[in-house]
């Protein structure tokens, strides 16, 4: 089937105005009669839950930590993008468009990519009206800087803090609609199901995570803010609780997956140490702007970094792509990590790590100035690996870190089931094959303060209020069916641990799906996935029960998802037959190593359609058009 | 390259651990040794491991909150030899590593212990009272799309670091779980600090102040006694001034 994403016609500097005045409103005495079910309360879960809230929209909203301030949103460190032009060095709507799109390899939709960019710099003046403590210069005025993968400074700030004071601001405006009675917290609680009436999205079945009980809640529309799948690789920089579940569930049920094999893998990320690892730590990629990424020249070195001479270092960033240097876009970054460990001039142990270096910043600029700009972060790195980093360089290596890919979603952020709505990291919308920096926490305020609020009115305005209730048959099918895999995963009665099983998945996602990918490779993970899924299905050991607070148990329910979302990831990726973006396929590659696109063959996004376990699922495609940028070679140099 | 300066020798460490069933069950230490732990271990990457000993001798492992493990969500919160998160300087649980402790060394862990929060399982407790204190009033009270450009409003820079400085809070409870009177006063603190410096916050400074403090009351937290055990287990090393800060915005609006 060919997918419409609806996007609207015309001059493109004008879709976005044009389409709020095309929409239907409701009623302000009708929006009360309609429940809206959010699911999630990161930055999109929480600016569209208070944000509908605020409208008069009776709303519920869940979390699977104990507060909504707790989701991963809250770890983001470097920045949110804007096109403010406050520096008044060349930036403008239509650049931050330009960049993304180019930035995400011509794989997005351009309207929702310039709807994007305008909306860019409402976020910024409503986070400074709730109190975000953005910083500011010596005048008072806000203060920006650069990021990669652009030439202009857009990125605003808060120390390196700011995932966490955009989600604080957020969180602010959702207790306040708490207070107000306008928005209902379901904190403590997993989504494990969607329901469905006639096809349109009418529920939700969730797990009580403290006692165990299951549930159902009904309303008019349900939105899923439910964040990031990349701890499919197992080790991310993503909280341990991040999964796809809740989206696979949805996909399960008819929602289309987007481009899933879109992984961005993070250049600057503190090595692995060991097996029993748990997570990756993430060093703001802003690190970039003042530290110089190298390596030694010599195979065999094994002097101290700090001894190593200028002319026995390689700062291949800078020597391959001159004009953007430390600061080209992560997938290039990481790749050219992945190349000098490859070509064993890797440093620290295992030799998986480049050094990443601030001595000359330091000599220019002096180390108070570092240290006000970064100390959480040499503060954070000194704690993990023992080392200081304004002393010998830091050692960084790439790690998985983001989603581009996700539900499948048109103009108006609603999936292919009508009332489904999708925002944030867990759809697909504007990032194409590649984020750049600092862009998603600029997507998922856009969606949930100025995106969802207008067109959420849309569909309910087409429907009538309170069609499912909770007694209804598909309440009931559901909750049983939820209970039914509860009990399975509780009765299998094996020997391994569902984090053994998730370490293994992540070996065989991060071998052959990982940073460099083949029809070879792809084709194996597909056959291995398989198997590993059967023996977590024989082999599984849960302990304790399902009727409490059961940590094992919600990890179990998390790798089984993983376990079959991953496969259609390397099917994604298996059919993508070129390079774009993050997506990288050693077949397809210029003879310097860099990505070659298939324009004629791969200009679209795939949305995937589950048709059942182990069978291949069925591929929808949306042709992409671009008629505001050219296709052009994607060149840092 | 030259090999890790830290090759890896193993420490086997006694914990005594506090479980319990549920909010009204009894609790109890139980002992249990954690082997071939490294110094590159966290100290909860070190629990994962004893855990995972435990399920494979079937016994229930060890209920403890925590999600980024980078320590800025402010869900890891345990009490380790009777500190809050440890007692390391501007360090949470999952940012703790083991080569702060050595071989043989008995380590005593037991949840945050305080009045506003009930235990629910072994080291996890209900911290719902943090977010009622918020939505009490710990916002301004502006609508989606009604802001003005950001840069209408000058802020200096010294008012904006400092305002930041309050903000850092992560909302983990270790002030209230370090504080003898189970009071929330500096996570309280924080917020109004930050909000009366801003003048995007100043315009409600009274009815916030008001609100937040009423419901700190009602959700069972004490009151301060200058005891400052609230700062010092701080993972975000929060300063006390705005406790003082907290108590002259509140004079302020009996004042008025
Ligand atoms: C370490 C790190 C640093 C980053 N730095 C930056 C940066 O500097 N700039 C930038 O732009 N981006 C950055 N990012 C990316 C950005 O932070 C995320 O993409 C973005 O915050 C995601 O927001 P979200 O609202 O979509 O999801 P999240 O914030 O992940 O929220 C997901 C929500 O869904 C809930 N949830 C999930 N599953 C379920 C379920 N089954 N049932 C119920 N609830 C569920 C969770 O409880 C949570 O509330 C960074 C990411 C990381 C990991
Ligand atoms: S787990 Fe997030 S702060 Fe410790």
């Amino acid at each position: 089937m060919i997918l419409d994403g609806k996007s609207p016609t015309g001059p493109i500097e004008n879709t976005w105005d044009k389409h709020r005045f095309d929409m239907k409103l409701v009623n302000p005495s009708n929006k009360r009669k309609y429940k809206v079910l959010v699911v999630g309360t990161g930055l999109a879960g929480a600016s569209a839950a208070a944000s509908l809230g605020e409208l008069g929209y009776n709303v519920e909203t869940f979390c699977y930590q104990d507060s909504p301030r707790r989701a991963h949103s809250i770890a983001a460190q470097g920045g949110i993008n804007a096109a403010k032009n406050y520096p008044n060095d060349g930036d403008s709507i239509r650049r931050l468009f330009y960049d993304t799109v180019k930035g995400g390899d011509f794989r997005a939709r351009e309207a929702d990519v310039w709807r994007l960019a305008q909306v860019s710099n409402n976020i910024i003046d409503q986070c400074a009206a709730q109190g975000v403590p953005f910083a500011r210069d010596y005048g008072g005025y806000l203060d920006t800087r650069s990021f990669g993968g652009a030439q202009v400074s857009r990125t605003f700030y808060a120390r390196g803090l700011t995932g966490q004071q955009l989600l604080l601001g957020a969180y602010s405006a959702l207790s306040r609609q708490i207070k107000l009675g306008t928005v209902k917290l379901y904190p403590r609680t997993e989504m494990l199901d969607l329901i469905l009436v006639d096809g349109e999205a009418k529920g939700i079945t969730i797990r009580d995570l403290v006692t165990g009980k299951i549930r159902t809640h009904v309303g008019d529309a349900v939105v899923l803010c439910t964040g990031g799948y990349i701890n499919v690789y197992n080790l991310s920089t993503n909280a341990r609780g991040c999964s796809a579940t809740a989206i696979w569930k949805a996909c399960k049920k008819g929602a289309y997956m987007a481009n899933p094999c879109y992984t961005q893998i993070h250049p600057t990320c503190i090595p692995q140490a060991g097996e029993y690892q748990s997570k990756l730590t993430l060093m703001s990629e802003s690190l970039r702007n003042d530290g110089r990424i190298w390596v030694p020249k010599k195979h065999d070195e094994t002097r101290p970094a700090n001894e190593i001479p200028e002319e026995d270092r390689d700062y291949y960033l800078e020597r391959k792509y001159p004009s953007y240097g430390n600061l080209a876009p992560r997938d290039i970054s990481s790749r050219a990590a992945k190349e000098q460990c490859d070509d064993g001039r890797g440093v620290g142990p295992g030799g998986r790590g480049v050094f990443l270096d601030f001595r000359d910043s330091i000599k220019r600029l002096g180390e108070d100035v570092i240290r006000e700009r970064y100390s959480n972060l040499f503060e954070m790195y000194e704690r993990i690996t023992d080392e200081d980093g304004y002393k010998v360089p830091m050692r960084i290596y790439p790690a998985p870190h983001y989603a581009m890919g996700g539900l499948w979603v048109d103009y108006n952020c609603m999936s292919n089931l009508p009332g489904l709505f999708v925002l944030g990291e867990a759809n697909f919308s504007v990032h194409g094959a590649n984020r750049l920096g600092a862009s998603a926490l600029m997507q998922g305020l856009a969606d949930g303060y100025f995106v969802i609020p207008y067109t959420i009115g849309d569909y309910l305005a087409q429907t009538t209020p309170g069609m499912l209730k909770e007694d209804a048959a598909e309440c009931k099918a559901s909750m049983d069916e939820v209970e039914g895999s509860v009990e399975k995963l509780l009765s299998m009665g094996g020997k391994r641990t569902p984090a053994e099983f998730m370490r293994e998945l992540g070996t065989i996602m991060w071998e052959y799906a990982g940073m460099a990918r083949s029809a070879e490779s792809l084709g194996q993970a597909i056959e291995k996935i398989p198997v590993l899924r059967e023996e977590f299905w024989e082999d599984l050991k849960v302990a304790g029960a399902g009727s409490e607070l059961n940590q094992q148990l919600e990890n179990a329910g998390r790798v089984a998802d993983f376990l079959e979302f991953g496969e259609m990831l390397c099917r994604d990726a298996l059919n993508r037959d070129e390079s774009c973006g993050a997506h990288f396929r050693v077949e397809h590659q210029t003879g310097e190593g860099e990505a070659e696109r298939d324009d004629e063959n791969f200009s679209y996004s795939a949305a995937w359609e589950y048709k059942g376990n182990g069978n291949e699922p069925e591929l929808h495609k949306e042709p992409l058009t671009f008629e505001n940028i050219h296709y052009a070679v994607r060149s840092y140099k | 390259m030259s090999p890790s300066k830290n090759d890896h020798k193993t420490m086997t460490l006694k914990l005594i651990v506090w479980r319990q069933n549920g909010p009204n069950e009894p609790g109890r230490f139980e002992t249990y040794l954690a082997r071939e732990i490294t110094e590159h271990h966290s100290f909860l990457e070190m629990l994962d491991v004893v855990n995972e000993d435990l399920i494979k001798e079937g016994k229930e492992p060890i209920v403890y909150d925590h999600d980024c493990r980078e320590g800025i969500c402010g869900t890891c919160s345990q009490v380790i030899n009777g500190l809050p998160h440890g007692g390391q300087t501007r360090t949470t649980v999952c940012q703790l590593h083991m080569r702060k402790f050595k071989d043989g060394d008995t380590i005593y862990i037991e949840p945050w212990r305080a009045r506003a929060f009930p235990i629910l399982k072994d080291l996890v407790v209900d911290r719902g009272a943090l977010d009622k204190i918020i939505q009490a009033g710990g916002y301004t009270s502006v609508r989606t799309g009604a802001a003005v450009d950001g840069n209408s409003i000058l802020i200096s820079k010294e008012k904006a670091d400092y305002a930041m400085d309050a903000a850092e809070c992560i909302g983990c409870g270790a002030c209230v779980a370090a504080c003898p009177n189970g009071a929330a006063m500096l996570f309280t603190g924080a917020k109004v600090s930050q909000l009366a410096e801003l003048p995007q916050g100043k315009v409600e400074a009274m009815e916030r102040v008001n609100s937040m403090l009423g419901a700190m009351q009602e959700c069972g937290f004490g009151n301060c006694t200058n005891h400052y055990e609230c700062q010092a287990s701080c993972p975000k090393d929060i300063d006390v001034k705005f406790i003082s800060r907290l108590n002259r915005e509140y004079l302020k609006a009996l004042v008025f």
